[in-house]
């Protein structure tokens, strides 16, 4: 394999780098009606009426339509594939805008207008009427009997609960000798933080709707503009340009059906929808808060007993992704330190907070950070060390898991560790920094994950692709599942020129932009399956190609088909080598034949029914101030065994950035809503503690490269992945610094102060005598 | 595009106070790294604005004729940070707006706007306190001179007279207050840049000759109380003692009896009190370690 | 009220340009849809993100909280600018691409502004300084790792030194 494996350039850096490179917002037409929300200021109500009549007045305005207006449609808005199975189908349970107030910010009504100032005017204009109703933030207060309900047919707000049984857990626990750690794990609600704002742009033509839209799943988002406007799918355009980062947000259908029918009420003229870094935070999805309840027994040999898992993921004010995100957060937990007998629950419940979706890592950066601070301490009640506790409880090679088909192929748990452990130097400083006592200490910790690639078995998993052999021989590759900034169409790149057989990745021209009435159908870029999956579809696709490429030379040259094959960009003879004609001849020949012209393309769908598990751990060291309460993160590096690299650079790259995530999960970020309204504290850049560029150490990416068995190029997953471990190796590393473990996050200053007090490392003597 | 009635442009300091009598309801904008955000957020949208942002004669550091470091009210932060007068005579005041927001807020931002806005938490607000700054203000009547204690009225009011068209248009360090002091800022936030202050504190010293006795120790803390605000309490305790390690906990200590910082979800009173002793007791240490002194 | 419109001179990217302005615009608003340079992006329109970062007389600034009537007579350049007359590439846009310091690229024009405005200062800066200097943007897919390694790599070749660091 000579196009993969390369650190090759990514295929749009020059546009990228030069400033060329067209997001939704640089194609809007001149002209656009600027459509602005009104979002609720209540957590809870019924809007009793909405009185437009100043909004309307203001010159410039076009329209205003409020909650009173919308089709009573409800509508899904989670970016899953279809199902044709109603049962497997996501929760409708949304309105275009909304009557019933279920959060602070809940989408109320719109102002149209000529410009932006009248839209924002008109927004302000607008005087609202609610029939205030009582609010619940909390997850297991909105499970209580007579806490607020937030949707019909969910008694106890809750989306759903699933529950998994291992043994016997109530049997097990009576064995004489064992040792209980009990914990609760408290994570938090955080935002995707995509640099680019959600933002779409609807008008009509000929009859039907064009969407244009900053969003990772164009052909879903067809489907629910489709179901939202109660018109057929195919009545629906939606065009995918470069977009500015996603990570899970744009998952969902965001603003894409309430922008589409805003056009269809002024006539199909072009109306945008913008979304504010504000709304954004709000008005779009957040991350699953996840409250774990974890209760594990050790035998004093230092393996599991028995544990216990309970799972309380607060789902926000509408289902989105619902339950899919606690279920794969509570399915962790068997496979990452499989025992004997365990006994697991979760429930997904509606609270009047914003509604939450995919986020990268999709429930695994809460598992990982509940998980691996109960394990952490898990060891330190055996008096083990937690790396060899780790070593001696960790999915085992060989370990098979039926459901998703996953075998553990290798020994990469162990691996990724020992590569983590020889970066950080773990031993030598696990046993120095135990000697610090002042008031700065150091620590390392640790920590590990896994990861399934795709969806498959839960969802259909499944990949289309088109290939045009062009007139100088190169080929134009189109295929659904979407580049967001993560780099999937030079890793498409490479994959079809090797599986072609091209000169270059370069000889390929991966259509960045995806429409739905042109792009083959594909589901879009989450799961961190794109070069997964796209890998078969490529890689049957380029097969079919290559079949009609070699056919056709045969009968054009009268050589025997068989005796001919693609080798950098050129037909050759297989028995010596010699160059046969290169493809651009080929491709000359073939399309200007007198009689019997030929356009040389090729296009299939693969059906992926498979999975493959991704591995990886982090390891961080830490210099904690406990006076002041800060801790300052020294090193982290990531380890991961995601198959072959297509591109070490660029997976290096998507390393960094999910390890950047991790580090603002475990140490900053959090969204925080005021107790007493509901209302958002912190919905913006400056409040929201996103790292900055003087928050992170060097960030250190290593592979360990076994190549996964069921993809034709070796690959698996790695887009999520790196977001997954290193909130809770920063939690280990400070337990291991100053002795205190903590079991929430992320660990910011508030909290430090909080634990050390408790702890007794921080002592106010002022506060003592009061 | 920001939701503004209409921009009048002054092109002198006198323009500017005329253009404050005639538009009385008119909000006056120099950097507008506040004053526009507030616009798009609402809070003053549809309103008239003065920007002032063009007039160079209110920019730049100077030394007046009684040696007083001057700073005009439009000098940018980062200029401000780069000044040699600076750097020779109140460095901690560079150091200060240097921890202001981004690289890029520092080039837009003034020590006008920064002081004007009345807010608490403004880098510069701690260290002009501590170094007893004057602020300078033009109106129809001429020039009047305020100390910045006086200046700030309450949570974003500032002693500025509207009525009589006035603007600041420099900000003085007085020489008594900088010859042979030294002084520390440190800022507590959450994250290393881009961070509006959780506590700030700003602390300077002036030692006797042989370094063994401290004359002079000033402190101001922002965020410590609904305006920027001196800590006499400490100051009491350590003018006129000897530098010590001793001291410096007495000093800390003692910060207490002065400032009431409060609760809210940017942080809790207990907690922003704990930082504001070990930051009294940090910047201290730091500022005679500066001044040539030792602590040990 | 009537709109309120200003006639802005000024020199975009070495060319001077007037043309009559809302006076409510940003500047972010005046290079976008007066002069079409779409480089200059809007992340969060407060100044916080950094995404629109344009150079004004040779210092970054956020264009989002500049007014458009102020960049008369000033000297502006957006990332358009920063490409040679005939094309070339600049070297520390070379470097973005090179060090795969690019991901979905909506932070990338004002990284590089503020990078060029580092380099330009013709100096040594300590990695810490360097950190400090870049840290007016936000971004989410880097970890800002390989955006350091360029703008460092490229600081070390303009001094004459082994970019290897």
């Amino acid at each position: 394999m000579s196009k993969v494996g390369k650190s090759e350039v990514r295929v749009d850096a020059f546009d990228k780098a030069t400033g060329r490179t067209k997001y939704y917002e640089d194609r809007i037409p001149p002209g656009a009606l600027y459509v602005r929300i009104k979002h609720a200021e209540k957590a809870h109500a019924v809007v009793r009426s909405i009185d437009t009549s100043a909004a309307a007045a203001i010159p410039g305005v076009v329209k205003v339509l409020t909650c009173f207006d919308v089709p009573d449609i409800p509508f899904p808005t989670a970016g899953h594939p279809w199902s044709l199975d109603p049962g497997h189908q996501d929760v409708a349970d949304r309105h275009l805008l909304n009557r019933h107030v279920r959060y602070w910010g809940d989408d109320i009504a719109v102002v149209i207008a000529e410009n932006e100032i009248a839209a924002k005017q008109g927004v302000r204009a607008l005087t609202v009427e609610y029939d205030e109703l009582p609010f619940v933030l909390d997850v297991q207060e909105a499970m209580k009997d007579g806490a607020p309900q937030l949707h019909e047919g969910f008694p106890n707000n809750i989306l759903k609960h699933t529950d998994m049984r291992k043994g016997d857990y109530a049997a097990a626990i009576l064995e004489p000798g064992l040792i209980k750690v009990e914990g609760w794990y408290e994570t938090p609600t955080v935002q995707h933080c995509h640099i680019e704002n959600h933002g779409c742009y609807a008008y009509e033509e000929g009859g039907r709707v064009v969407v244009v839209s900053s969003t990772q799943i164009p052909h879903i988002i067809r489907r629910v503009v489709g179901q939202a406007l109660g018109r057929p799918w195919a009545d629906i355009e939606v065009v995918k340009p470069y977009i500015g980062g996603g990570f899970g947000n744009k998952q969902d259908a965001l603003y894409e059906p309430l922008c589409a029918w805003c056009s269809t009420q002024v006539g199909g003229r072009c109306v945008r929808i913008d979304c504010s870094r504000e709304e954004t935070f709000v008005s779009n999805r957040v991350r699953h808060a996840i409250r774990f309840h974890i209760v594990s027994w050790l035998k004093r040999d230092g393996t599991i007993a028995a544990r216990k898992v309970e799972c309380f993921s607060n789902q926000g004010a509408y289902a989105s992704h619902g339950h899919s995100i606690v279920a794969k957060a509570m399915g962790s937990f068997p496979q990452h330190y499989p025992c004997e007998n365990m006994e697991c629950d979760s429930w997904t419940v509606f609270t009047n907070r914003p509604a939450a979706g995919a986020m990268r890592g999709y429930g695994m950066p809460q598992a990982s950070f509940a998980d691996e601070s109960n394990i952490e301490d898990c060891a330190a009640a055996l008096g083990m060390d937690p790396y060899e506790f780790r070593k001696k409880n960790v999915m085992p090679q060989g370990f098979h898991d039926a459901f998703s088909g996953n075998t553990n192929y290798y020994d990469s748990f162990r691996e990724c560790m020992e590569k983590g452990a020889a970066y950080i130097d773990y031993e030598r400083k696990m046993a120095e920094y135990a000697k610090d006592t002042g008031p700065i200490r150091r620590g390392v910790g640790m920590a590990t994950f896994w990861y399934n690639t795709a969806v498959y078995p839960i969802s259909l998993e499944t990949s289309s692709n088109r290939m045009l052999l062009n007139l100088d021989g190169t080929v134009t590759f189109q295929c659904g599942e979407t580049e967001i900034g993560q780099g999937a169409d030079t890793a498409y790149a490479q994959m079809v020129a090797e599986a072609v057989g091209l000169r270059s990745y370069r000889d390929v021209r991966v259509k960045s932009c995806q429409d739905t009435d042109i792009t083959p159908t594909g589901l879009g870029a989450y799961a961190s399956r794109q070069t997964y999956v796209a890998g078969f579809s490529i890689r049957q696709t380029a097969d079919i190609l290559r079949e009609k490429i070699l056919t056709s030379a045969a009968e054009r040259t009268g050589h025997p088909l068989g005796d001919l094959d693609i080798v950098d960009g050129c037909i050759v003879r297989r028995s010596d080598d010699s160059p046969v004609m290169t493809l651009s001849e080929l491709a000359m020949t073939a399309q200007y034949d007198p009689v019997h012209s030929e356009h040389i393309t090729a296009e299939s769908t693969f059906t992926i029914r498979s999975n493959a598990y991704s591995f990886g751990c982090t390891f961080a060291e830490v210099e904690v101030d406990i006076p002041m309460c800060k801790v300052k993160l020294v090193d982290i590096v990531n380890v991961h065994d995601c198959g072959k690299l297509i591109n070490p650079a660029l997976a290096r790259a998507q390393v960094h950035g999910g390890m950047s995530m991790a580090i603002g999960y475990g140490l900053s970020e959090q969204l925080l809503f005021d107790e007493k309204t509901g209302r958002p504290l912190n919905n913006n850049l400056l409040d929201y503690k996103l790292s900055t560029f003087m928050d992170h150490p060097h960030l250190e990416a290593q592979f360990i490269e076994n190549p996964e068995p069921t993809s034709p190029f070796g690959t698996k997953a790695l887009g999520e992945p790196p977001a997954c471990s290193g909130a809770p190796a920063i939690r280990n590393a400070i337990f291991h610094a100053t002795g205190v473990a903590i079991d929430r996050n992320p660990i910011n200053p508030h909290v430090l102060f909080e634990e050390f007090t408790k702890a007794g490392l921080i002592r106010d003597s002022w506060r003592e005598e009061d | 595009m920001f939701d503004i009635k209409a921009i009048y442009e002054a092109q002198s300091v006198g323009d500017a106070v005329r253009l404050r009598l005639e538009h009385p309801e008119a909000q006056i904008i120099a950097g507008g790294s506040d004053v526009l955000v507030q616009v798009r957020e609402g809070k003053r949208a549809g309103r008239e604005l003065i920007s002032i942002y063009g007039l160079d004669e209110l920019r730049g550091v100077s030394l007046d004729g009684e040696e007083n470091l001057r700073i005009g009210s439009l000098t940018s932060f980062s200029h401000i940070t780069r000044d040699p007068l600076v750097q020779k005579y109140c460095g901690v005041l560079g150091e200060a707006v240097d921890q202001v927001g981004s690289p890029q807020i520092r080039n837009i931002g003034t020590i006008g706007g920064n002081t004007c806005n009345g807010v608490t938490s403004a880098d510069s607000a701690s260290t002009l306190h501590a170094w007893e700054a004057i602020v300078e203000l033009t109106g129809k009547n001429g020039v009047r001179r305020v100390p910045i204690h006086d200046f700030y009225i309450k949570a974003g009011t500032v002693d500025i007279r509207g009525e009589e068209g006035e603007l600041q248009t420099a900000i003085l360090i007085p020489r008594a207050s900088y010859e042979n002091t030294f002084g520390h800022y440190i800022k507590y936030g959450m994250r290393n840049a881009m961070e509006i202050a959780t506590l700030g504190c700003s602390v300077n010293v002036r030692l006797s000759p042989d370094k063994r006795r401290i004359e002079r120790c000033r402190i101001a803390y922002g965020v410590a109380g609904p305006v920027p605000m001196r800590a006499p309490s400490a100051e009491a305790a350590a003018s006129g003692a000897e530098p010590s390690l001793a001291l410096a906990e007495d000093f800390s200590r003692a910060v207490l009896r002065d400032i009431h910082p409060r609760d809210s979800w940017r942080a809790a009173k207990d907690f922003r009190e704990h930082i504001a002793v070990e930051m009294a007791k940090r910047a201290l240490i730091e500022s005679v370690r500066k001044a040539g002194g030792d602590m040990a | 009220m009537s709109a309120q419109y200003k006639l802005v001179r000024c020199n975009i990217n070495g060319r001077d340009v007037e043309k009559m302005v809302d006076v409510r615009a940003s500047l972010t608003d005046m290079l976008r849809n007066e002069y079409h340079l779409t480089s200059t992006k809007k992340g969060c329109e407060v100044g916080e993100c950094g995404a629109c970062t344009v150079l004004i007389d040779g210092e970054t600034f956020n264009s989002c909280i500049y007014l458009a009537i102020w960049a008369e007579g000033k000297h502006i350049v957006t990332l358009e600018g920063l490409m040679g007359p005939d094309g070339q590439l600049s070297d520390i846009q070379q470097a973005f691409m090179d060090e795969a310091a690019i991901q979905c690229g909506f932070c990338t024009p004002g990284f590089l502004l503020t990078a060029a405005e580092i380099l330009d200062m013709d100096r040594l800066f300590s990695d810490d300084e360097l950190r400090k200097l870049l840290s007016g943007h936000l971004c989410r897919c880097t970890g800002y790792e390989n955006i350091f390694r360029a703008v460092k790599k490229t600081m070390y070749r303009r001094q004459g030194l082994d970019p290897e660091l």
